[in-house]
């Protein structure tokens, strides 16, 4: 089996999209058919994922490759191919997995929507995108599978097309991302002149083995830089974060697939996937394309943090929240930290799954409120959505010791603390540590704590197919740490290559106990924060945040999100609309005035000649005409028909022509 | 297989005549006819060409006025089948978009007719005559049969056309006067080491090549196009755009760049600046327009700029090598199919929408997505496969286009994917105006694709889908010709 699903690896995308396909020609009222064939082909993907991470575990190291052709243009052949290794594999896993917890959660979350069977057909093609991209091997499918991944979210974000809010949080998502893309495309495209191929691995002659990366020379760094483009739109870093958190505009179950599964997983993954180019003629690990990775992911971490503090749709926070975490992965993947990077990935798409559905289970609950302010005292109401919410959150923050998403932050911190250019991010990074819990503890304590509130009235909690996958989240959330600890770092070991040994002593290290602190402190000042948030307390209003109160000036800058949004509005889309605009106006006013310009002088030619020819040419030829008419009219006098008159004049004729002759003679 | 090619350019105008005597009831269905046994003969002759060989296949040679060269040589190569199969396709389809009477149709047969001379003649005086035979029936097409200002359009566009035209006969006819020969593929053999010297070079490169930069259009040489496409009835602006476009660019890659190879090396980017300027300017005028088919118009400007991207590339350089030379070649030849059809479909779409709605302005339609679901889904197929999405067609020739054109002139094309941006761009927000929000008063008593507009649609988007994920077939039709031509200009 495993053998070959290795010779037939396309078939793990293939599957998703054929879903896809056939859900998309059911009439519109089969929702049933239309989950059934959904979770039928996520569970035959995640199967197949399995069988695929088998031989990885049994191989160190394993790197299986299929490269096909394409297709042949003039007299060479494009080559594409599907890869296989731990990174691809351990990616398969989490992809599926998660995004099965999701569909699954879809079907209880969107059972009243009227467009249900469509909505399964774009779940399914996005996973399909994201698996394909996953396991290619070769920039350009990689690419396409991207594009994909691009046009699902699209669609997605934009699913309740009447909204026209969700319209344009749709369009903005399709196009900043594009505007990435295009470094991406150009980095694509300067890799392919240089190395010749676009193929990851190819026995050798591979742009990513050191034949091919030693065709790249000084370019790797701008080909690594234009490639990151694409990496910091997709994955939200700054400057291109803008569309991520109002990609919230979707259904929940997207902002769960796009915020953890997909979507913003694959600027990562790409980053990892062609590291080789980023550290290609590295000095001691340090280029400056990684150095670039490494700052935007440090003003990304902290910008996004703090946005989060000030938000009050539950969704946003998150969506900051995974803004901040992958600038973190960013940060790791810059050091150097690879598997960290990777590792912290893969935690991160369950817990954060977790708790976008947590966050759409209490939305369902609250009869579709969002806004955290309105809710309250919602712990005892939904306990199943409290208690996974509460270990979301725990991972999110990174407690020590129990939760996956500790295990992983404490790895990054420890490569970014190695970092031997500049200690700086790892500082940075505590402070996002300490941030990140007081944005948790903020919004836990608004959502779950205190008095109910106007929306948490008559919440209820949800249905089992909606509860079900948060277990199975949370407990994955808990149990994936086994793999993680530095007493057997066994995911470090695979995505590394290095057999990992089990060492229990290594558990417990004096790095843990600064998180604890750091974690404690911003929980502390949470609690402190916001133990009276939706009540009155002394001069202040029950519905202002108590941050607001004491600081209106910072609050309002971070509610607003930094004015990042009217900024770009006032520059950015101001000068693309006004390029437009004057593009247009060039048209009617310079190129066709021009081209009527010259239409006019053929006209003046046309009026001039005519007028030569009506006062120049024409009046001597009326001049002429006017002659013979006069002599015509004198001739025709002569011809007035009286006998004695011509007689008269023959007689003098005569008499003139004997003068003549006897003059003559 | 003798008199295929005559037989394609003589069953349309047979067909013309045809109409005349046919009952004004079945004019439709009688040009449809004609349409099928030109496609029929299309087939044929594809399965007749070999694709391994890159000269010229199914040759006819009749001596026609020796006196001045000229003869009457058809033929088709890679190229002219490319065009040959995308003409086939696109006049039904511009049949099928709308109802019309007896002398639309003929003259659309007449066109038909002059377009099928143009792709597949092979001596210069043979192929301006089908050239210029083009012209009157478009002309006539936009008078008549137009909206909005359409005489001013149509006059424009013809006499635009047209004093192009003359300059390029006046050009010819220097190459004439320097040669003796008319025949393509002798003047191609000569071109290498130059034609002509001197002014009379230049004046001559200049003529010809205003002639086609008016055709095609490239920028600043654009302005007749969107008013002309603006005017013309849906079916004629489809032709228009799907295969009269072509014209100038077929002309680019037969005329201009074999004959003129040293004097495009010398004002090479000049040459690539005004493609570019096709390429971002186009767009972003596109993103002006509150009019649907001057919307969809703008963009083929912008998309033919990728076309003369890539072929100045080629012709600019002399130190391209083989691979980026035929991947550039071998991006414009898709691209030249591939805009033909999705350019036409997207007027179709247009045309559907106006027909429902009667107006096309980008705000009298909204919430469209409500009501039309399956016209809303197709036509975002269709705008999707325009901003070149990869797995749809229009990525593959752009993809090749941008290949080729990088490793050669990296510089404009790293600025020409402004363009890619700000087209999609333009289609995000347009998809935006018309399927999204509510529903719009006027537009809740619209149906949904009849079937008759279903077969119309379905059978062209899932050729661009089948383009967009395995191109091979379509490669196969040009991959020797563009081996040739690759070591031609390079």
């Amino acid at each position: 089996m495993s053998h070959w699903i290795i010779d037939h690896l396309w078939l793990i995308c293939a599957v998703p999209f054929a879903a896809s396909l056939a859900i998309l020609s059911l009439p519109n009222g089969r929702h049933k058919s239309a989950a059934a064939l959904a979770i039928i082909g996520q569970i035959a993907a995640l199967v197949m994922s399995f069988f695929a991470f088998l031989p990885t575990l049994q191989m160190q190291g394993l790197r299986a490759v299929q490269n096909f052709t394409w297709f042949t243009f003039g007299s060479y052949a494009l080559r594409l191919g599907w890869l296989l290794d731990p990174l691809a594999a351990v990616m398969l896993i989490m992809i599926t997995l998660v995004s099965l917890c999701i569909f699954v959660f879809s079907i209880g979350y969107m059972a009243e929507d009227r467009n249900f069977v469509r909505f399964f057909a774009y779940l399914s093609f996005f996973s399909g995108a994201m698996l394909g991209l996953v396991i290619s091997n070769s920039l350009l499918l990689l690419f396409i599978c991207w594009e994909l991944v691009g046009l699902a979210s699209y669609l997605l974000i934009g699913f309740w097309i009447d909204r026209p809010s969700a319209a344009a949080a749709a369009k903005k998502a399709f196009i900043t991302t594009r505007i990435g893309d295009m470094g991406f495309f150009l980095g694509l495209l300067w890799l392919y002149s240089r190395s010749g191929t676009l193929l990851f691995y190819d026995g050798g002659n591979g742009c990513l083995e050191s034949a091919g990366l030693a065709l790249l020379g000084a370019s790797a760094t701008f080909i690594a830089l234009l490639i990151f483009c694409g990496a910091v739109g997709k994955s939200g870093q700054f400057p291109l974060h803008v569309w991520l958190p109002d990609a919230m505009e979707g259904p929940t179950p997207v902002s769960a697939l796009i915020h953890a599964a997909t979507m913003v997983a694959a600027g990562v993954f790409l980053v990892a996937r062609v590291y080789p180019i980023f550290s290609s003629g590295a000095i001691n690990g340090v280029t400056s394309s990684l150095t670039v990775v490494v700052w935007i992911g440090v003003a990304t971490a902290l910008m996004a943090a703090l946005i989060a503090i000030a938000q009050a749709d539950i969704k946003r926070v998150l969506a900051y929240s995974t803004v901040s975490q992958l600038g973190l992965m960013m940060v790791s993947l810059g050091v150097g930290g690879v598997a960290a990077g990777m590792m912290h990935l893969l935690a991160h798409g369950f817990f954060k799954a977790l708790l976008f559905l947590g966050a759409g289970s209490v939305i369902h609950g609250c009869h579709g409120e969002q806004d955290i302010r309105k809710m309250g005292g919602l712990r005892r109401l939904m306990p199943v959505t409290f208690s996974t919410y509460a270990i979301g959150t725990m991972a999110l923050s990174g407690v020590p010791l129990f939760f996956s998403g500790g295990w992983t932050k404490e790895e990054v911190l420890h490569v970014t603390a190695h970092w031997p250019a500049s200690r700086l991010p790892y500082y940075f990074l505590l402070a996002g540590v300490v941030l990140t819990a007081l944005y948790m503890t903020r919004q836990v304590i608004y959502v779950f704590f205190g008095d109910r509130r106007a929306a948490s009235q008559r919440a209820h909690e949800s249905r089992r197919v909606m509860t079900m996958p948060l277990i199975v989240l949370a407990s994955c959330a808990i149990l994936f740490s086994v793999v993680l600890t530095p007493a057997w770092p066994w995911l470090h070991g695979y995505l590394t290559d290095e057999p990992a040994r089990f060492e229990i002593v290594r558990l417990i290290q004096p790095s843990l106990f600064l998180s604890l602190i750091l974690v404690g402190a911003g929980v502390a000042l949470g609690i402190w924060l916001y133990r009276k948030a939706g009540v009155r307390d002394r001069q202040r209003p029950a519905d202002i945040d108590p941050l607001e109160f004491a600081q209106p000036q910072l609050f309002r800058f971070l509610e607003n999100k930094m004015w990042i949004d009217e900024l770009y509005a006032r520059t950015v889309i101001a000068f693309g609309w006004m390029s437009a605009r004057l593009s247009d106006w060039m048209d009617r006013h310079l190129w066709d005035r021009l081209v009527r310009g010259f239409g006019r002088i053929g006209q003046l030619f046309g009026t001039f000649t005519a007028s030569v020819d009506e006062h120049g040419i024409n009046a001597g030829i009326d001049e002429t005409t006017a002659g013979t008419r006069g002599l015509g009219r004198l001739v025709s006098a002569a011809h007035s028909g009286q006998i004695q008159t011509y007689l008269g004049v023959i007689a003098i004729g005569v008499l003139a022509l004997l003068l003549f002759y006897a003059w003559l003679a | 297989m003798v008199g295929l090619i005559s037989a394609l350019i003589l069953i349309p105008l047979i067909g013309a005549f045809a109409l005349f005597s046919a009952p004004e009831r079945n004019a439709r269905p009688t040009a449809l006819l004609f349409n099928a046994l030109t496609a029929l003969d299309a087939v044929v002759s594809w399965r007749h060409f070999n694709i391994e060989a890159a000269g010229l296949q199914l040759v006819e040679r009749h001596a026609w006025i020796p006196a001045i060269g000229a003869e009457y040589l058809v033929g088709i190569d890679g190229l002219s089948l490319l065009l040959v199969l995308l003409t086939s396709l696109i006049i039904p389809f511009a049949f099928l978009a709308q109802k019309m009477d007896r002398g639309f149709y003929a003259l659309m047969l007449i066109m038909q007719s002059a377009l099928y001379g143009t792709f597949t003649a092979q001596n210069f005086v043979l192929w301006f005559l089908f050239y210029e035979m083009s012209l009157i029936p478009a002309f006539l097409l936009i008078k008549i049969w137009g909206t909005g200002n359409r005489d001013r359009a149509a006059t424009k566009f013809f006499l635009y056309t047209f004093l192009g035209s003359v300059a390029m006969l006046l050009g010819f006819l220097a190459i004439y006067l320097a040669t003796g020969s008319f025949d393509f593929a002798t003047l191609a053999g000569l071109g290498k080491n130059g034609l002509l010297t001197g002014k009379v070079a230049w004046l001559s490169f200049a003529g010809i090549f205003l002639g086609l930069a008016v055709k095609v259009p490239l920028f600043p040489f654009h302005t007749w196009l969107p008013d002309a496409y603006e005017s013309a009835p849906t079916s004629v602006s489809m032709v228009l755009t799907g295969v009269l476009s072509k014209m100038g660019v077929y002309g680019f890659v037969r005329l201009l760049l074999p004959l003129f190879p040293t004097e495009i090396r010398i004002v090479g980017p000049w040459l690539l600046a005004l493609a570019l300027c096709s390429i971002v300017f186009a767009p972003l005028a596109a993103w002006a327009q509150s009019d649907l088919k001057r919307m969809v118009a703008y963009l083929s400007v912008n998309h033919l700029g990728y076309c003369m991207l890539g072929l100045f590339a080629v012709a600019a350089s002399s130190v391209g090598a083989a691979i980026d030379t035929q991947a550039a070649l071998s991006g414009v030849f898709m691209q030249i199919f591939n805009h033909g059809i999705t350019a036409a479909a997207l007027f179709y779409l247009v045309g559907l929408l106006e027909q429902r709605r009667g107006l096309r302005g980008i705000h009298d339609f909204g919430g469209l997505m409500q009501r039309t679901p399956l016209l809303c889904g197709w036509m975002s197929v269709a705008m999707f496969s325009s901003l070149g999405l990869p797995g749809l067609n229009g990525f593959i020739g752009e993809f090749l286009i941008f290949k080729g054109s990088f490793a050669i002139a990296a510089s404009f094309t790293a600025v020409a994917v402004i363009g890619l941006l700000v087209t999609a761009i333009v289609f995000v927000r347009a998809m935006q105006a018309l399927f999204s929000g509510p529903l719009v008063e006027d537009c809740s008593g619209f149906a949904d694709l009849l079937p008759r507009e279903r077969i119309t649609i379905i059978p062209v988007t899932l050729l661009m889908l089948a383009i967009g994920l395995a191109p091979q077939f379509m490669f196969n039709i040009f991959n020797a010709t563009v081996v040739h031509m690759a070591r031609l200009f390079g």
